[in-house]
C-alpha cells in the first residue's frame, strides 16, 4: 500500500488548515452560501436532506485497519457509529455536524485519509480492479498507475473548475473489473508487440442522464506520457466543454459533439506542445511509486489447500459462501476474500463501527493489514491463505460479513437515494430491501446465477443502474416516486447501456416485477447461460410481454 | 481607488477597465488602458498610436490564439471571471505563459475571490482584481495555502516527481 512521505503529509496537513478557515470564514458570513459551495464539495461536504453528509476519498480502494479503526472511531466520536461504501469505492458519513469537519479531517489526516475531490467539477478518485494486484488475469498492476494520477489530480491548479465532475478508471487485468467503458476517461493498461507498457485511453464514457460508452481515442499511449496526455484531454475539455447547461457538460457531450476522431485530434495538437515537457513520468517515479504495491512475502504452498477443498466438498454452507465471496489468486494456496455488505435488511454498502473495527482485526489477523473497498460497495481482503477460509468464514459469519451472494442478484448496488439524498427522486433503499427479502432462498439465488443489479434515486445514477444487467431507476411522476426498469446493462470489456423495458412501476410493483423478469430468464435459459447472455439472445421483447401482461 | 494585489503585495490600481460596448472616441490618450477584445481587433492601428498603457481583456469565451500574434503590444492581458466557477481562463493563462511566453502582466479580473488565488498563480497570474466588496490584505494569505505542489504548472516547471529528495 502507497505510504506518504513528509511532502503528500504536508499537502493533506495544509488542506486541513485551509478548510478550517474556510468553514469559519463560512460561519461567520465572510463566504456566501454560492461561494462555499464548490469549496465545500470538493472537500467532499454536501448538504444533504437531514445533516451534511461528508464523502472520505479512499484513493483507488486501498484501505488498511489503522485507516478502518480511525473510520471506527470517527463515525462514533463524530456521527452515528456507522459510514457507508460508494460506488466510487469511497467511504460516506451522513450525520456530521459541520462545525465538525475540521476535526474530522484533522483525525483523518494522521492515518493519511482526506476528502479532497470527493465531490464538485473537479477530477475525482481515481478507480481501479478490487482484485488489483492479486488477480491472476492481471496484465499490470495498476495502483502504482492509480496512485500516479492521483497525485497529478490532487489540486491541479488549471482543472479546479471544470464544467462538471470529471471521473478516471484504471484498468488492468485482461477482465475489465473497473468499468473503464463508462468513465470520463477509462486506461487500460496493455503491453504492446514489444512488450512495452502502455495504455489504451478511452474518452467520453459516463453515466448520468446520458449513459455512453466511451471511445477509444488513443490505442497504444507509451506509459512516460500518461500525465501529459491526460492534461491534454482535461485541458481540451476545460475549454471546449459546455457550461451553459449542467446536464450537457460532462465529456462525452463534447466528445460525441465533436465526434471521437475530431476530439482526439483536438487532444494531439494539444499534446504535440507538452509531450517531453517536464511533466514526462520517469522511470524513477515509477519504480519510487512501485515499491509500494511489491508483491508480499507469499508462503509456498503447491496448489490449492487440502482442508479447505475438503471443507467445501462436506459443508454445503461453506461451499456456498466459497463459490461466491472466495476468488481466484495468483500465488497459488490463498485467495481473495470478499466480505459481504448486502445482508438483507441493511443499506447496501453500510457497515457499523463495530464492523469496521472487526474487518480490521480480519484484515491484520488473514490479510497482511491489508482491506480494499469495492465498487460494488464491498470490502475485500486481498491476501488470505486458502487454510484459514473455514475460520473466516466462522468469523465473517459472527460478524454479518458472509452472506454468501457476491456477483448475485442480492449483491445489489445501490445509492443512498430519497432516505438521505436531496437529489433523488425516489427512495432506493426499501427498494432494494423488497428485493432482497423476495429472492431470500439461498438455492433460488444461487440457481438464477451471476446477475448484476443496480439502482439508482435519480438520473445522476451514483448506484450505476444503466450498467446493472437489471437497471432500476426512481423517476418522480406526477409527486409519486416511481421506478424505471432497464435490462441488458452490463459493465466490463463489452459494457453496454440497458435498455428501457417500458413504463415505470410503483414501489411495491418492483419485487414482483423483478420475479417476472427473473422467470422469463429461467424458463428461456440454457445450462451454461447467465442472466445477461439469455437477454442478449432472445432480446427485450419476452420480458415486456411477461412483465407488462394484464393480470388474470 | 481600487487595489489590486500584485505579487504578492497589493497595490493601487493605475489601469482603467473599459467596459465592453466602450467606442473608440471615447478613449484618453494617456490613460493606460486595459480594452475589450473585439475594440483591440476592430482599432489596433487606433490603439496603437495612443500614448498611454495598453492592456487587452478577454471574456470567459474567448480564446488566447486570438491574441497570440499581438501579445507583444500588452503591458496586461486580463481575463475575465464571469463567474468565479469558470475554469476556462486557468487554461488561458497557463496557455499565455507557457506557449506563447507571453512575459507582461496576467491579471485576474471579475468574479475573483481569495480561495482561488493560489491555483491562479500557479497557472501564470500574476495580478488578481479582487471582487470590491473583498478585503485584498487578507487574500493575500490565501497565496499560501499550500507548502507543497504535484504538478508541474507556470510557476514550476517541474512535478514534484523531478524534485523529491
Amino acid at each position: 500500500m502507497y505510504i506518504y512521505d513528509e511532502y503528500d503529509q504536508r499537502i493533506v496537513e495544509d488542506r486541513v488548515k485551509q478548510f478550517r478557515d474556510q468553514i469559519r470564514r463560512y460561519l461567520q458570513g465572510e463566504l456566501s452560501e454560492a461561494e462555499m459551495l464548490p469549496l465545500r464539495l470538493q472537500n467532499g461536504l454536501y448538504i444533504q436532506r437531514y445533516a451534511p453528509m461528508l464523502r472520505l476519498a479512499v484513493p483507488y480502494g486501498a484501505l488498511s485497519s489503522a485507516r478502518l479503526r480511525k473510520l471506527a472511531y470517527v463515525t462514533r466520536r463524530y456521527d452515528k457509529g456507522y459510514a457507508h461504501i460508494t460506488t466510487r469505492q469511497n467511504i460516506q458519513l451522513n450525520w456530521p455536524e459541520l462545525e465538525d469537519v475540521p476535526d474530522i479531517l484533522a483525525e483523518l489526516a494522521t492515518v493519511q485519509m482526506h476528502a479532497i475531490q470527493t465531490s464538485g467539477n473537479c477530477i475525482r478518485n481515481t478507480t481501479t480492479d478490487q482484485f488489483a494486484g492479486v488477480a491472476a488475469d492481471e496484465v499490470v498492476d495498476p495502483r502504482p498507475w492509480c496512485e500516479i494520477v492521483r497525485e497529478w489530480s490532487t489540486f491541479h491548479p488549471e482543472f479546479a473548475f471544470l464544467p462538471r465532475k470529471f471521473k478516471i478508471a484504471i484498468n488492468g487485468a485482461r477482465e475489465d473489473r473497473a468499468a473503464v467503458g463508462v468513465h470520463d476517461i477509462g486506461l487500460n493498461a496493455i503491453r504492446n508487440e514489444a512488450g512495452e507498457l502502455g495504455f489504451e485511453v478511452l474518452a467520453g464514457g459516463g453515466l448520468g442522464r446520458t449513459p455512453m460508452v466511451g471511445a477509444v481515442i488513443r490505442p497504444f499511449l507509451p506509459w512516460q506520457h500518461l500525465l501529459t496526455y491526460l492534461e491534454s484531454i482535461l485541458r481540451v475539455y476545460n475549454r471546449y466543454g459546455r457550461r451553459d447547461n449542467k446536464f450537457k457538460a460532462r465529456i462525452k457531450i463534447l466528445v460525441k459533439a465533436l465526434t471521437p476522431e475530431v476530439f482526439a485530434g483536438k487532444v494531439e495538437a494539444e499534446w504535440a506542445s507538452m509531450k517531453d515537457s517536464g511533466a514526462t513520468l520517469t522511470q524513477e517515479e515509477v519504480d519510487r511509486v512501485s515499491q509500494y504495491f511489491q508483491e508480499p512475502a507469499y508462503e509456498a504452498f503447491d496448489g490449492d489447500d487440502a482442508s479447505y477443498l475438503e471443507k467445501r466438498r462436506t459443508d454445503k454452507g461453506f461451499d456456498n459462501w466459497a463459490m461466491r465471496n472466495v476468488h481466484p489468486h495468483r500465488a497459488p494456496g490463498y485467495a481473495a476474500v470478499t466480505l459481504s455488505l448486502k445482508p438483507t435488511s441493511v443499506a447496501p454498502g453500510d457497515i457499523t463501527a463495530e464492523q469496521l473495527e472487526a474487518a480490521a482485526d480480519l484484515a491484520d489477523r488473514y490479510s497482511l493489514g491489508e482491506i480494499r473497498s469495492t465498487h460494488y460497495q464491498n470490502l475485500v481482503l486481498p491476501y488470505v491463505q486458502q487454510r484459514d477460509l473455514p475460520e473466516l468464514w466462522q468469523k465473517c459469519r459472527e460478524l454479518g460479513f458472509a452472506t454468501p451472494n457476491i456477483g448475485l442478484l442480492t449483491d445489489i448496488i445501490c445509492c443512498p437515494g430519497g432516505d438521505f439524498c436531496s437529489l433523488a427522486n425516489a427512495k432506493s433503499l426499501p427498494i432494494a430491501e423488497a428485493i432482497q427479502r423476495t429472492f431470500d432462498d439461498l438455492d433460488y439465488l444461487h440457481d438464477i446465477g451471476e446477475l448484476e443489479l443496480n439502482i439508482s434515486g435519480c438520473m445522476n445514477a451514483c448506484g450505476h443502474h444503466h450498467i446493472g444487467h437489471i437497471g432500476i431507476l426512481g423517476v418522480d411522476k406526477k409527486g409519486q416516486e416511481f421506478y424505471q426498469v432497464s435490462l441488458g446493462g452490463r459493465s466490463g470489456r463489452d459494457a453496454a447501456i440497458g435498455q428501457i423495458l417500458g413504463p415505470s412501476f410503483a414501489a411495491e410493483q418492483m419485487p414482483t416485477v423483478v420475479q417476472k423478469v427473473i422467470n422469463v430468464y429461467v424458463e428461456n435459459r440454457t445450462p451454461e447461460e447467465r442472466f445477461i447472455d439469455t437477454y442478449q439472445r432472445i432480446g427485450m421483447a419476452p420480458f415486456k410481454e411477461s412483465v407488462y401482461a394484464a393480470n388474470h | 481607488m481600487q487595489r489590486i494585489i500584485k505579487g504578492d503585495q497589493v497595490i493601487d490600481e493605475t489601469w482603467h477597465l473599459l467596459p465592453r460596448d466602450v467606442t473608440l472616441a471615447e478613449l484618453s490618450n494617456s490613460d493606460d488602458l486595459l480594452v475589450p477584445l473585439p475594440l483591440w481587433q476592430e482599432h489596433s492601428h487606433a490603439l496603437l498610436a495612443r500614448d498611454g498603457g495598453l492592456g487587452v481583456w478577454l471574456e470567459a469565451d474567448e480564446e488566447v490564439e486570438s491574441i497570440a500574434d499581438d501579445l507583444q503590444h500588452f503591458q496586461v492581458v486580463a481575463l475575465n471571471f464571469p463567474v468565479f466557477s469558470d475554469g476556462r481562463h486557468y487554461s488561458s493563462a497557463r496557455l499565455l505563459r507557457e506557449r506563447y511566453k507571453y512575459q507582461g502582466e496576467v491579471r485576474a479580473i471579475g468574479d475573483v475571490l481569495r480561495d482561488q488565488l493560489f491555483f491562479m498563480k500557479r497557472c501564470g497570474f500574476d495580478a488578481f482584481a479582487l471582487r470590491a466588496d473583498r478585503d485584498p490584505y487578507e487574500a493575500l494569505e490565501s497565496l499560501k495555502d499550500f507548502s507543497v505542489t504535484y504538478q508541474a504548472a507556470t510557476d514550476e516547471p517541474l512535478p514534484l516527481f523531478r524534485r523529491r529528495r
